[in-house]
C-alpha cells in the first residue's frame, strides 16, 4: 500500500524518515509535487509531500532576509515581497507549466532543490547563491540546520550550496533562509531584429561586454518568436535579440540610450517597456515558446557562451527542432520531435556529443517516463564524480531512501 | 590540535626521499631554518613549524604528493599565501606542507565568455590587473588582495567590501580542477554556469582546505562600472548610522560598498593617513556607489537625502577620483592606523544582523571594560560583517589569553542576536573549539560525514574547523528502530 505523508512539523517529518530509514523503504520527496517529473522515475513505496510546511516565518525587508518553511508556495513569497517592493532575484523560473501544471504552483522547498533560476541568472545568481541557511531532516532521519540568515558567513561547510540542485535525494528542507533584494524601479528591453544565431550571439556577448549592465540576454530564433505572444516580438516576422536594462530610471533611460546606439550596426532596434518586458522575460524564463507542441522532448543546454550557436548548429536536427538561447547564448532551450534516429535515446547521442568541445551540460528536461528511463536525464558524470556523488549520498542518506535514482541511477 | 604521530616523524627522512622523487630540486624542503617561513599564517598567535614543506609545480605531482601521502597515513596542510586570519594553513609538526605558491601562472583569458582560468597561487589582484586593459576586473577583493592566492580565496570563500552587490568568492568561481586526498582528480565546472550535479563547487568554496586541494581554477570577470563616487557621512551615534544603512537598504539602493566605522578606527584611521575624517562623530559611514555616470549621480542625491533624515552631521559627497580614493585611504589603512595604536592588535570576525549593530557595539563598549583591553571596530555595514579590533600587547603576561577571551566572547555575542562566528576569515584553529556555540552535535556530524565522503582518514588539514573529532566509521553507524508504521498523528493520504 502505497502512503503519502504529509507532515505538519519537523518532527514530523523526521519521524517519516527515521521510519523509512529502519525499513529500507524509499520515500518520494515532494515539496507541492509540480515538478514530479523532472527528473528520472523512481520506484518508491511511499511520499512524503510538504505542503502542510507553509507559511513565512521571518521577513525583515531592511535585512534583505526571508525565512519560510519549506512547503511555501512561491506565489505565496513572491506577493509578499511585491508588497515591500522586493524579489527574489535568482528569478526563480515556473516549471509547473512545462509538466502540464497551474501557474505558481511549485514550493520554495521544491525551487531551491532544482536550483532554479531565470534570465538574471548572468548578473544575480541562481537558487543557490541566494539561500543563506537551511534547517532539513537527513536520510537518517535527523533534524540538522547549516549556515544562518546572514548573507556573509563562513562558519563550516556551505551545505545551502549542496542541498540546492540534489533533488531532494541529500536531505528533506523543512526551513529555507535567503536572501532577498529590491525590486528594480524600472525595466526595458532592448530589441534587435533578424539576427542569425551567430549575429546574435556577438551582440548579445558586447552587450555583456559593455558598462551598461544588462541583466538578461537572450535570443529567439524566427519560430520561437513567431509564437512569444508580445506586441514587438510576435509580429516582428523574424528572430529576435533582447537585451534587458533594470534599474533606476534615469539610469535605464541613459543605458538604453547608449546600448541602441552601440549597437545601430546590426539595424534597427526596437525597446519593449516594463509591462512588455515583464511578459517577454517570463515567457523566455519558464520556456513558455516551447509549450505549444505537447508531445515535444525539451531538453536544457548550459554551455559556455559563446559557443552557444556553434552547439545549436552542430546538434543540426532542422525542422525537429525549435530552440533558443537565454544567458546570452549560455543557455540553449530545445525542443524535440523524435523520429528516426532520435526517437530511441531522446536525441541525447546528438545533443549531448555537441557539447564535447566546449563543455557544458544537457539536462533531458521533459519525455515519457520510459525515455528518462533508459537515457540519462542528467549529464552522465565520469568515474571520479560519479564515486564522490554516491559517497556524498550516503554521508547524508547511507540507506538511500530519500528520492533514490532521481538523479542517477541507485543514488 | 591533534597529538602529533611519532612514527610519522621518525620516518622524516624516508619520506622526504620519497617526496623528492615526485618534487625533484628545490622543491622539498627539511631544512629548520627554511621551515620557519611557514610556521604560521596571517594568525601570528599559533605558530608550528611543519615536518617537511612540499612546493609542487604541476597538478601530477600534486596527485603524487597526496596518494603518497594518502598511502602512507601523512597528513596534509595545504598552503596559498599564507595570509589566513584564523590559522587555516597552520602547519602540524607529523605533516607535510603542500605550498601551491609554484602554481602562479594564468592559463586563459577569455573576455568572450567573461572568465580568466588560472592556477591557484595566482594573487586575487593578479586576475584584474590580467584583464585591466581591456576594462575588466575580478568583483571579490579582500583587504589582502595584494598578496592573497585565488586557490586560497576558494579554500576560505574570500569577501571583501562589495559583497553585498557583486557576492563572496564562492557567487564568482565557474569552475575548478581539484585533487582529492587519494589523487583523484576532479574537474567541476568550467565556462558554463551552473556545474552539472550535485554542487561540488560550492560545497569545496569555503572548505578550508579539508575537502580537497584547488590546482586550477575559472573565474567570472565583470566590467569595470562606468564610475564610482562615494560620500562620506558622519553621525553622532553608532544608531543613526545604522539607522541611514537601513534607510538606503530600504529605498532600494544596494550601493557598491558601505562601511562603517567607530570612533577609535576613525580617529586611529585619521591620525595614520589624514584623510579629512570629521573627528566629533561617533560613527562614520562610507557608501560608495558605482555604476552609469548618470546612476550614481542620481544615487548620490537619494542617499545624501537619506543621510540627512537619519541626522548624519557631516556629509561630503566625492567629486573625483582623488578624493574617492581620500575616503577610502582610511578606511583601506584602518587595521595597520589601529595597530599604531598598540604592539599587538586581533582582529575579529562576526556576522550580525544589521540591525543588532547599536546592540552589539554596546555590549563590546562593556566588555572592553571588563577585560581592559582597548578595541575598535570597522564593520562591513552593507552585509552586517563587523571586525572589532582588540588592542593588547603579547609581552604583557596574560594579555594575549585575555584577548583570546574578549574575542571569543564577541563571537558568542554574534551568534546570539541571530549571527555568525564569522564572515570572511574562516573558522581554523581559531574558532575551531566556538562551533558548538552555533551549531548542534548534530549539525556538525552531518558536516564531519560530508568530510568523510572526500577523505576518510582525516588527513586533509585534520584540527582545522571542527572541535572534536570523530572517526568516519563511528559517524557512519546507524541506530535505527524498527516497528510498525509509526506516528498515529502523522496526516496521510
Amino acid at each position: 500500500m502505497s502512503t503519502t505523508f504529509r507532515p505538519e512539523s519537523v518532527e514530523q517529518v523526521a519521524e517519516a524518515v527515521a521510519w523509512a530509514a529502519a525499513e529500507k523503504t524509499p520515500l518520494e520527496v515532494l515539496g507541492r509535487g509540480s515538478k514530479r517529473d523532472f527528473g528520472r522515475p523512481m520506484q518508491t513505496g511511499h511520499g512524503l509531500e510538504l505542503s502542510a510546511l507553509s507559511g513565512i516565518t521571518l521577513y525583515e525587508p531592511e535585512e534583505l532576509v526571508l525565512s519560510v518553511r519549506a512547503g511555501t508556495p512561491m506565489a505565496e513569497i513572491e506577493a509578499a515581497l511585491r508588497d515591500k517592493n522586493q524579489q527574489m532575484a535568482f528569478e526563480p523560473a515556473d516549471l509547473a507549466p512545462l509538466y502540464g501544471g497551474a501557474v505558481g504552483a511549485g514550493s520554495i522547498g521544491g525551487a531551491i532543490a532544482c536550483n532554479l533560476s531565470g534570465p538574471r541568472r548572468i548578473k544575480a545568481g541562481a537558487a543557490r547563491d541566494h539561500i543563506l541557511g537551511f534547517q532539513a531532516v537527513s536520510g537518517r532521519g535527523e533534524a540538522y540546520k547549516s549556515g544562518g540568515r546572514v548573507v556573509k558567513n563562513v562558519t563550516g561547510y556551505d551545505l545551502s550550496k549542496l542541498l540546492a540542485g540534489s533533488h531532494g535525494t541529500l536531505s528533506v528542507f523543512t526551513d529555507v533562509t535567503i536572501k532577498v533584494l529590491p525590486a528594480p524601479a524600472k525595466t526595458r528591453t532592448v530589441l534587435l531584429h533578424g539576427l542569425d544565431d551567430a549575429s546574435a550571439a556577438n551582440a548579445m556577448q558586447r552587450a555583456m561586454n559593455s558598462a551598461h549592465e544588462v541583466s538578461a540576454a537572450a535570443h529567439l530564433t524566427a519560430p520561437v518568436a513567431a509564437v512569444a505572444r508580445v506586441p514587438g516580438v510576435a509580429d516582428a516576422g523574424s528572430a529576435v535579440t533582447a537585451l534587458r536594462v533594470e534599474g533606476p530610471g534615469v539610469s535605464v533611460d541613459y543605458r538604453c540610450a547608449a546600448l541602441r546606439r552601440e549597437l545601430a550596426d546590426l539595424g534597427e532596434t526596437g525597446e519593449l517597456h516594463t509591462l512588455n518586458s515583464g511578459l517577454l522575460w517570463a515567457m523566455v524564463r519558464d520556456v513558455h515558446p516551447l509549450l505549444g507542441k505537447p508531445e515535444a522532448t525539451i531538453w536544457r543546454l548550459s554551455v559556455p557562451p559563446a559557443a552557444g550557436p556553434r552547439i545549436a548548429a552542430q546538434i543540426d536536427l532542422g525542422n525537429r527542432a525549435l530552440y533558443y538561447f537565454d544567458w546570452a547564448g549560455g543557455l540553449i532551450w530545445l525542443a524535440l520531435t523524435l523520429t528516426g534516429d532520435t526517437a530511441a535515446d531522446a536525441g541525447a547521442a546528438r545533443v549531448r556529443g555537441a557539447l564535447a568541445a566546449d563543455g557544458g551540460h544537457a539536462t533531458l528536461m521533459r519525455a515519457p517516463a520510459a525515455l528518462r528511463a533508459a537515457v540519462p536525464v542528467f549529464q552522465p558524470q565520469d568515474a571520479a564524480s560519479a564515486a564522490l556523488t554516491a559517497r556524498v549520498k550516503d554521508s547524508f542518506d547511507p540507506n538511500r531512501v530519500l528520492n533514490p535514482g532521481r538523479m542517477y541511477a541507485g543514488i | 590540535m591533534p597529538e602529533p604521530d611519532q612514527n610519522v616523524i621518525a620516518r622524516r627522512e624516508v619520506i622526504a626521499a620519497a617526496l623528492r622523487a615526485i618534487v625533484p630540486g628545490e622543491g622539498v624542503i627539511v631544512d629548520p631554518a627554511s621551515l620557519r617561513a611557514y610556521e604560521s599564517d596571517g594568525l601570528t598567535a599559533y605558530r608550528q613549524p611543519p615536518m617537511i614543506a612540499v612546493l609542487p609545480e604541476t597538478t601530477e605531482q600534486v596527485t603524487k604528493v597526496l596518494r603518497y601521502c594518502h598511502d602512507n597515513r601523512i597528513k596534509v596542510v595545504p598552503r596559498g599565501a599564507g595570509t589566513s586570519l584564523s590559522g587555516g594553513a597552520l602547519p602540524l609538526a607529523d605533516g607535510i606542507l603542500l605550498g601551491m605558491g609554484k602554481f602562479n601562472r594564468i592559463l586563459d583569458v577569455d573576455f568572450a565568455n567573461r572568465c580568466v582560468v588560472a592556477q591557484p597561487g595566482v594573487t586575487n589582484l593578479g586576475i584584474t590587473h590580467a584583464v585591466a586593459h581591456a576594462g575588466f576586473y575580478y568583483a571579490p577583493d579582500p583587504s589582502s588582495q595584494i598578496a592573497c592566492s585565488v586557490g586560497g580565496n576558494v579554500a576560505e570563500n574570500s569577501g571583501g567590501v562589495h559583497c553585498l552587490k557583486y557576492g563572496l568568492t564562492t557567487n564568482n568561481v565557474l569552475g575548478l580542477e581539484m585533487v582529492l586526498i587519494d589523487g583523484t582528480i576532479l574537474r567541476v565546472g568550467g565556462k558554463h554556469l551552473d556545474a552539472g550535479g550535485y554542487d561540488i563547487l560550492g560545497l569545496m568554496t569555503g572548505s578550508e582546505g579539508l575537502l580537497g586541494v584547488v590546482t586550477e581554477v575559472t573565474l567570472r570577470i565583470l566590467k569595470s562600472p562606468e564610475t564610482a563616487r562615494a560620500l562620506l557621512l558622519g553621525f553622532p551615534s553608532s544608531e543613526q548610522a545604522g539607522d541611514c544603512v537601513a534607510a538606503i537598504i530600504g529605498a532600494g539602493i544596494i550601493a557598491g560598498g558601505m562601511e562603517m566605522m567607530d570612533r577609535p578606527a576613525i580617529h586611529a584611521a585619521e591620525d595614520f593617513v589624514h584623510a579629512g575624517y570629521p573627528l566629533d562623530v561617533e560613527a562614520l559611514l562610507i557608501v560608495d556607489l558605482d555604476g552609469p555616470k548618470a546612476e550614481v549621480d542620481y544615487l548620490i542625491e537619494q542617499v545624501s537625502a537619506l543621510a540627512k533624515a537619519s541626522g548624519a552631521e557631516t556629509s561630503r559627497a566625492s567629486n573625483s577620483e582623488e578624493e574617492r580614493l581620500a575616503f577610502w585611504a582610511g578606511r583601506k589603512a584602518a587595521f595597520p592606523a589601529v595597530g599604531r595604536l598598540s604592539p599587538d592588535y586581533y582582529c575579529m570576525d562576526g556576522t550580525i544582523p544589521r540591525r543588532k549593530l547599536p546592540v552589539v557595539l554596546g555590549r563590546i563598549r562593556e566588555m572592553s571594560v571588563q577585560y581592559d583591553l582597548r578595541v575598535a571596530n570597522v564593520f562591513h555595514a552593507g552585509d552586517g560583517n563587523l571586525h572589532p579590533l582588540i588592542l593588547y600587547d603579547a609581552n604583557n603576561p596574560g594579555e594575549l589569553q585575555r584577548a583570546e577571551e574578549f574575542g571569543a566572547e564577541i563571537l558568542k555575542l554574534c551568534v546570539e542576536v541571530g549571527g555568525v562566528l564569522t564572515g570572511e576569515h574562516g573558522v581554523g584553529v581559531e574558532k575551531r573549539d566556538l562551533m558548538e556555540t552555533m551549531f548542534t552535535e548534530i549539525d556538525l556530524k552531518q558536516q564531519q560525514r560530508v568530510k568523510c565522503a572526500f577523505d576518510p582518514d582525516a588527513l586533509l588539514n585534520p584540527g582545522k574547523m571542527f572541535p572534536v573529532l570523530h572517526r568516519c566509521a563511528e559517524l557512519g553507524r546507524m541506530h535505527v528502530h524498527h516497528g510498525q508504521l509509526p506516528f498515529p498523528d502523522l496526516p496521510r493520504f
